[in-house]
């Protein structure tokens, strides 16, 4: 497969070329639209049930559900009003709420933690490393108990604020693993040449390293945003009518046989496009957080 | 935890022994809160949770708590539906972890080779991820795997495969959702390892005749050994974890076909009250996560070694 292996092979020839000539093709591997083609073939295949779920959004009921499939129809907007209608906004208000309120937090604790395990250096600093990351090993299904029977006593069940502090304590560990990586990778000499300015350290992390870390810090924001607003199993335990998110609002949907596809799948869409969007926007930095900071 | 202490190359500033037990603390200053924070929701909840597992203890009558011993152990280890979500927590994972780290990888060597619009393929592949699972749960169930009106069984009838997916292959339609959904984290994984291989290296190799399934075997493939491991053991701990998939899909059912370790804890807790089951049963499983995640531990401080 290896294009021009030797002259007698080479392909576009009738006259064997001269041996600069093959040099040089040698670079240039021909193009193949083969492996293309395919890759654009699964992607889309991927990306499907996606797409079907957004069209379906705009059906009538009776066309959502069909055999064989109805790929051609009026779209309508009745099943987002419909939705809307059933009290969605403050499930989603609710989500809003946990998921940005906790992706502050991540940040506002995780920044100073992340600098202290990578520029200061604390004693034992990698012992500390991997203790945030043991807890994410831990299952959320070994810790929902006492926190449910805790919520309870304060009477913080079903409390937006709950949600908050749980999914901050569930994003920490991602936050620093990952706000760090990118604090290591910043030049030295920088950091070096603002000490000698004499700058005191509050005043470095402000105007020097805040600055160049920006991007990672909005990465990191994103990820732990993705997180939150997705998380089911502490909602659903920890909620009941008053503090409820957007997936424990498609709980619903699961009773009567799910007989409305057309409006169910026009709560998905609401219910999923705030993360998709955030994580198209942060796919350069997806692997790194998914990884926490392991993988760049 | 015990990864022990770094030989000292502290980058700057007087060696931590120098240093008086005041400014100590005040370099410690800004590991602290969020330090506290993490101890406070998760060991204290934690530890909870160890000392629920030696009571006998309803949620429904919360005075009439008493210490049960190894009681709760003793019956959790013994039952059979617990044998029972033992075995469907590691069919699932294994399923789900092997098939989306497989295409995952397929997905990747395509995807690392320039064509016209590659960043587009790369963003609609990704998407599975990101759609909240409890949608993709509930999409998955309806859209895809309904037995008359099911997308899967319409593509699949030209071959004279009809079935209802759900009900007769449980096991099944939770692996492919899962892989659906995890194919592209496996994805760009594998995507992150191809790319940084060094493409002097590469070019070499080629130059020298290999063909591109020596490249692979011989280049390729070792120096993804890393990341493969880092894949696998991520994806195991993240989908032992699974509960979105199956509570909306199957209720652990039919029967308790599909019941794995978290939806299984989920029952015995909020649907029996029962907290001394749950808690013995949550006990175990975080010892038996611990074994994964020590060799996980292992794999990223590989990782993290190459740093310093």
């Amino acid at each position: 497969m290896t294009p021009v292996t030797a002259p007698p092979a080479a392909p576009s020839g009738t006259t064997a070329p001269r041996p600069g000539s093959v040099r040089r093709r040698r670079r240039r591997r021909p193009v193949r639209p083969l492996p293309g083609l395919l890759a654009w073939a699964l992607g889309l295949l991927f990306f499907f049930p996606v797409l079907w779920m957004f069209l379906t959004g705009f059906k009538q009921e009776s066309q959502a559900s069909t055999n064989p499939p109805t790929f051609f129809f009026q779209p309508t907007l009745d099943q987002y009003s419909a939705v809307i209608g059933r009290d969605f906004v403050p499930y989603l208000l609710n989500s809003v709420q946990a998921s940005v309120l906790s992706t502050i937090l991540a940040i506002v604790l995780g920044l100073p933690a992340a600098y202290a395990l990578s520029l200061v250096r604390v004693p034992a600093w990698r012992d500390s490393l991997f203790f945030f990351l043991s807890t994410k090993l831990l299952p959320p299904v070994a810790m929902i108990l006492p926190l449910y029977v805790i919520a309870r006593n304060l009477g913080a069940l079903d409390d937006a604020r709950t949600l908050t502090l749980v999914y901050t304590a569930m994003n920490l560990p991602i936050a620093i693993w990952m706000i760090r990586s990118f604090l290591v990778e910043l030049p030295k000499e920088v950091l070096e040449a603002a000490r000698m300015d004499g700058a005191r350290r509050f005043t470095e992390m402000r105007r020097v390293i805040l600055p160049m870390i920006a991007p990672g810090l909005a990465a990191t924001a994103l990820i732990c945003f993705i997180f939150a607003w997705n998380e089911f199993f502490f909602a659903v335990n920890l909620t009941a009518s008053q503090a409820s998110t957007v997936p424990v609002f498609l709980v619903g949907f699961i009773s009567g046989e799910g007989l409305y596809w057309a409006r169910l799948s026009a709560a998905s869409t609401m219910a999923a496009l705030p993360v998709i969007l955030a994580g198209w926007a942060a796919q350069r930095w997806l692997v790194r957080g998914l990884s926490l900071g392991a993988v760049k | 935890m015990t990864a022990q202490t770094p030989p000292e190359t502290a980058r700057r500033g007087p060696r931590t022994r120098d240093l008086t037990r005041a400014e100590r603390w005040l370099r410690r200053g800004p590991l602290l809160p969020g330090l506290l924070f993490v101890i406070a929701m998760t060991q204290i909840p934690f530890l909870f949770t160890v000392y629920y597992s030696f009571q006998s203890s309803n949620l429904l009558r919360p005075d009439s708590d008493s210490f049960a011993g190894f009681a709760n152990y003793g019956s959790v280890l013994g039952d059979p539906l617990f044998h029972n979500a033992v075995a469907n927590t590691v069919l699932l994972t294994v399923g789900a972890v092997l098939a989306s780290l497989v295409l995952g990888l397929g997905l990747a060597l395509l995807l690392d080779r320039a064509f016209l619009g590659r960043g587009i393929v790369r963003t609609l592949m990704i998407t599975p991820f990101l759609v909240m699972p409890v949608a993709a749960a509930l999409l998955w169930k309806t859209s895809m795997y309904h037995p008359v009106y099911g997308l899967l069984n319409w593509v699949l009838s030209p071959f004279g495969v009809q079935a209802d997916w759900v009900n007769d292959f449980p096991l099944l339609s939770i692996v492919m959702v899962l892989t659906w959904q995890w194919t592209p984290f496996m994805m760009l994984i594998m995507l992150a390892g191809l790319q940084s291989q060094s493409p002097e290296v590469l070019e070499a190799a080629r130059v020298d005749g290999a063909g591109p399934l020596a490249v692979f075997r011989r280049i390729t493939f070792p120096h993804l050994r890393r990341f493969v491991e880092l894949a696998i053991l991520l994806g195991t701990i993240y989908i032992v974890q699974t509960f979105d998939a199956i509570y909306m899909i199957t209720q652990g059912g039919p029967g308790q076909s599909t019941t794995n370790l978290p939806y299984f804890i989920y029952l015995q807790a909020f649907r029996s009250f029962d907290v001394g089951e749950a808690a013995a049963a949550g006990v175990i499983v975080v010892v038996a996560t611990l074994v994964v995640a020590m060799f996980a531990l292992r794999v990223v401080s590989s990782l993290f070694e190459e740093e310093s």
